[in-house]
């Protein structure tokens, strides 16, 4: 099987669905590049990350369209032409440029299949840049997705692998509700074992990372692989740590979650997004109010603090959850006597 | 010419570091020791400068990611510039902002901005400001060309004139919006037209010319000062380097840039002109170019040994952190 970098799998996957159904169609800034330039050397562009590189090159400008900096117009556009019978894809670089957009998207988009008496959803895709780890600053690190988790209507996706990167763009782009596609910019260059053919992964569909009786990790996004980190570490030490990965945390898939609880009794829940409000107080929740039976030790969150991303690297690096804040965490549930 | 031998050495100094703290930024980012993004707003010089000459501590701009030229041009200290950058704990933002953020209130300078387009309402708002207390202050947003699609300058610009506040919407049309052009991007091609549209003065002048934008933003503080309203010029001068520090653009070619290097540098087009006109010669020129690389290289150098932020200074400035 081939490795791709999940930079590689979110291009192919468009790809993909772009050859299969004439009416994908992808929209944003820059997604070509180069328009209106001296060298139109879309090739070499395709967005400030290169995720949609050589798309306008294979599917042309009808299909590949460069927007103005003009976000609201850009999720609109793309709520209308779902609206319509078409599947876009839209690009917004950085999911902090929501500020700029949102009401297109939750006053619009999300509405229409209920408002509209379940005439009609928005069959459209949101792709977008999340997460802290570039030093880009609190208007270009932030993980806010569970403002939208909160939105009925709304689907919401955070791939943590190449692999599932794939399978769960290519199952949003079918969906018949808009779906926000997270993608983590330090998760663009993570290689995978990912297979050419088109593949689907469903949404709501958690997957167990690794197998553990002693505790339960749910991690989100970036958080995934830190959290395998700070279990292996731990085996050494006699405890056996559970990962599960939501994959996508509207729709939510808590039986899995509780299945985990139900043998272990002990959860830490990571998330690099911030603690009020947040998914990770939404998942402890829901294993306090479905699974207390089986709780052992208080469920314990490590998340980013209520502060906005600070631009210093240092100060980025104690903002985020580390293996090491999990490991900890770990260590003191599984000790929680 | 109308200028005192002062004021042309002033305007000269402002460009010439605006240069050399990018140039020498440049140079840091790219030995890895500068975080976060640079933008350089090389062969733009003239626009800041030429629009900060008029104004004082107590005027109001709201800057955008391309932001350092502002700055300098509005008064921040090079040092405390050079410290934020370098995202240092005594920086002008604590380290906190960083290169798309710095801010000084105290000179009126109401931020760089990471979202394109945030500068115009946020100068507005200023406006306000000065408009409610009844003072003859005025408030500029820098806009690029890219920015002028947002809806938000649409907005701003139409409450500014709803409101005849003493706002000025500065557009720096450097060609580009990231890696689009703006023959694309913008529909009409003529951002000082469209402005106008909205019910203002519009200028549109060579912004690679101090003394086109000076003329410009004279006549535009002299009507937003006097309680007329909103003006906008739009200032028409080409990027030099990438979108941000590491942008290949191979969507130019490298002959456009080495000729605006050649035949479009603001500084080097100022530098002819005076000396064409005045009796300030080379050796006055040099005697600051030599001074600020100074100034500039050993505030970079400064900063650059300043120590880091502490891992608890992560948690101040906000109300609650609930960790
Ligand atoms: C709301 C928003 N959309 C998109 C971006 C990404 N972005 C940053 S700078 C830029 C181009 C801006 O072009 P322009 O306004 O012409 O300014 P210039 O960079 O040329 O100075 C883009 C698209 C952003 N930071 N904010
Ligand atoms: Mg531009």
């Amino acid at each position: 099987m081939p490795q791709m970098t999940m930079r590689e799998a979110i291009n192919h996957a468009m790809r993909l669905e772009m050859r299969r159904d004439p009416e994908v169609i992808l929209i944003g800034e820059d997604v070509a590049g180069g328009r209106g330039c001296p060298v139109d050397d879309v090739e070499a562009a395709g967005g400030v990350m290169g995720v949609t590189a050589g798309l306008f090159n294979e599917f042309g400008e009808a299909r590949v369209i460069d927007t103005p900096i003009t976000e609201s117009a850009i999720m609109g556009a793309a709520a209308g032409a779902a609206l319509t019978g078409m599947r876009p894809i839209a690009e917004l670089m950085f999911a902090d440029f929501f500020g700029v957009c949102f009401d297109q998207l939750y006053n619009q988009a999300a509405k229409f299949r209920y408002m509209f008496g379940g005439q009609q959803g928005a069959a459209m895709v949101v792709r977008t840049m999340i997460g802290a780890g570039m030093g880009s600053g609190p208007q270009h690190s932030q993980a806010i997705y569970p403002i939208f988790a909160h939105i009925p209507g709304l689907k919401v996706v955070l791939p943590s692998c190449a692999y599932d990167a794939k399978g769960l763009l290519i199952q949003s782009i079918r969906d018949n509700d808009p779906v926000i596609f997270c993608e983590h910019k330090m998760l663009y260059g993570d290689k995978d074992e990912v297979p050419e053919e088109s593949y689907q992964i469903p949404l709501g569909q958690a997957r167990v990372v690794r197998e553990g009786s002693d505790v339960t990790v749910v991690a989100l996004g970036r958080m995934v692989k830190l959290a395998v980190e700070a279990a292996e570490a731990l085996e050494e030490k006699g405890i056996s740590t559970a990962v599960i990965d939501p994959r996508t945390i509207s729709p939510l898939d808590v039986d899995t979650i509780l299945d985990s609880v139900e043998e272990t009794g002990r959860v830490v829940v990571v998330d690099e997004a911030t603690p009020m409000c947040s998914m990770a107080s939404e998942i402890a929740s829901m294993i306090v109010s479905d699974g207390f039976s089986s709780l052992r030790a208080p469920v314990k969150k490590v998340t980013a603090p209520h502060t906005p991303v600070p631009a210093s690297p240092v100060l980025e690096a104690e903002y985020a959850p580390t293996a090491a804040r999990i490991s900890a965490a770990i260590e003191s549930v599984y000790a929680y006597r | 010419m109308d200028f005192s031998e002062q004021e042309l050495k002033t305007a000269y100094r402002t460009m010439r570091h605006m240069r050399n703290f990018d140039e020498i930024g440049r140079r840091e980012f790219m030995a890895g020791t500068l975080p976060g993004f640079m933008h350089m707003y090389c062969g733009e010089e003239a626009i800041g400068a030429g629009v900060c000459a008029h104004l004082s501590d107590e005027d109001y701009i709201a800057s955008t990611h391309r932001g350092h030229g502002h700055c300098i041009a509005k008064g921040c200290a090079i040092e405390d510039m050079a410290l934020e950058i370098f995202c240092r704990q005594d920086g002008l933002c604590h380290g906190k902002g960083g290169s798309m953020h710095i801010a000084d209130l105290k000179k009126g300078m109401l931020g760089a901005n990471a979202i394109v387009g945030g500068s115009a309402p946020l100068a507005v708002g200023a406006a306000l400001t000065a408009k409610t207390r009844g003072t003859d202050k005025v408030s500029i947003a820098f806009i690029g060309d890219g920015a002028s699609n947002q809806g938000t300058v649409f907005e701003a610009m139409n409450l500014a004139v709803v409101l005849k506040l003493p706002a000025i919407f500065v557009y720096e049309n450097n060609g580009y919006a990231e890696m689009t052009g703006v023959d694309y991007h913008c529909g009409s091609g003529d951002i000082a037209a469209r402005a106008g549209a909205f019910g203002m003065p519009a200028h549109k002048v060579d912004g690679t010319d101090y003394f086109a934008v000076y003329e410009a933003m004279a006549e535009a503080t002299q009507h937003a000062r006097s309680g007329k309203g909103p003006v906008s010029i739009e200032c028409i001068a080409p990027r030099w380097y990438g979108h941000f520090e590491g942008d290949p653009q191979s969507y130019r070619t490298k002959e456009e840039i080495a000729d605006l290097e050649k035949n479009r540098d603001p500084i080097l087009l100022f530098r002819d002109r005076v000396i064409a006109e005045t009796g300030l010669t080379q050796s006055d020129f040099d005697a600051i170019d030599a001074e600020s690389l100074e100034h500039v290289e050993k505030a970079m150098a400064a900063a650059k040994a300043a120590p880091q932020p502490e891992p608890a200074d992560l948690l101040t400035d906000v109300y609650e952190v609930y960790d």
